[in-house]
């Protein structure tokens, strides 16, 4: 049997969504954006909301998200996406409403939108794509930069503390990693808190349970904001190759940001 | 037992050549080639298609979605 014989219509099984338009994606070569994209777009088309979805895209590499996915979309200011989503969900309830973020957009200048959306619990899905780094901006510390990470900003790596006796007494230091998704999941407003990551095939599948659970929540009207971190990479600021990247993130970041569901139906899981 | 048979069509001019796929393949199925596309990248292809058992694996870590997976059964 050659390849041109399998290679029909009726054998296919996987392919990308119908969602997501012709445009290839501006991302840099294995980044996970791409990888998000895509489950979002498949999990959107299996639930069959398409037609009455709207999204909200940040600031950062994934400014341009509109561009891609085949469903309505509205581009909000620097942190501000949440906000714009409770807007657009309090006017149209009925309608499906996702934010879609990175970490310097949600957890730096948009950290007063996102917690008090949670606060306020809002019926919305939230996407946190967290790499550690201003990834669009050229690589700049973000709050989820790990400690002793070399980024354009730290260039000697992250400090959280200043050595005592150094003469730096009394100096702003780089302060530690922002864990918001735990933060966030002590605020009575959140429905579905979770942490995943995309970097194999194991951890896109949980990543894609993940996020169906997360709108299959706001479908039926559980009142909370659900709430999906994916680790992700940025090999271009990492200053990798893509597959060396995914390696690092798994030696680096899953230590610092574990995988797993923090809170499960407005229950926080025992650890 | 059942046996499967499976191919993959990339979408090459879309490839970015990340090279995810080759290491997530369980069977060592897809390379770089050596040309590259009108981007400049090594695009993924299938260097032995004798070994795809159509699992998806490659397909499903795409960031860019360019693999299309085909499976039958033997």
């Amino acid at each position: 049997m050659t390849v041109q014989d399998i290679i029909k219509p009726e054998n296919l099984v996987y392919q990308k969504s119908k969602l997501l338009t012709n445009k290839p994606f501006h991302y840099c070569p294995g980044c996970g954006h791409g990888t998000v994209h895509r489950i979002i777009a498949e999990v959107l088309e299996e639930l069959g909301v398409d037609d009455r979805t709207i999204g909200v895209s940040p600031v950062g590499c994934a400014v341009m998200a509109y561009d891609y996915f085949d469903v309505d979309f509205v581009e909000a200011a620097h942190g501000r996406a949440p906000a714009c989503a409770t807007g657009i969900k309090r006017v149209w309830p009925d309608k499906i409403v996702f934010s879609y973020q990175g970490d310097g957009d949600l957890a730096a200048i948009g950290t007063c939108e996102t917690i008090h959306t949670c606060n306020r619990g809002e019926n919305i899905t939230m996407i946190f794509v967290n790499n550690g780094i201003y990834g669009m901006t050229g690589g700049q510390m973000a709050p989820t930069t790990l400690e002793g990470m070399k980024t354009a900003t730290t260039p000697y790596g992250r400090k959280a503390t200043l050595p005592a006796g150094a003469g730096f007494d009394g100096i702003p230091n780089n302060g530690y990693p922002l864990h918001i998704t735990e933060l966030i999941a002590h605020l009575p407003g959140t429905k579905y808190v979770t942490r995943q990551a995309v970097y194999d095939p194991a951890h896109v599948r949980n990543a894609k349970k993940a996020i169906k659970k997360a709108f299959e929540n706001q479908i039926n009207g559980k009142s909370g904001v659900n709430f999906v971190e994916i680790v992700s990479n940025c090999n271009s600021n990492w200053k990798m190759e893509p597959v060396a990247a995914n390696k690092w993130l798994v030696e680096n970041m899953l230590p610092e940001y574990p995988l797993g569901d923090i809170k499960v139906d407005g229950k926080l899981v025992e650890k | 037992m059942a046996s499967f048979k499976g191919a993959i069509s990339v979408d090459t001019e879309r490839c970015k050549g990340c090279g995810v796929c080759v290491v997530n393949c369980p069977m060592g199925v897809i390379s770089l080639a050596k040309e590259v596309n009108g981007k400049g990248y090594n695009y993924a292809y299938m260097a032995e298609p004798d070994k795809c058992i159509g699992c998806a694996s490659c397909g499903i870590v795409c960031p860019d979605g360019v693999i299309s997976v085909y499976k039958v059964k033997l």
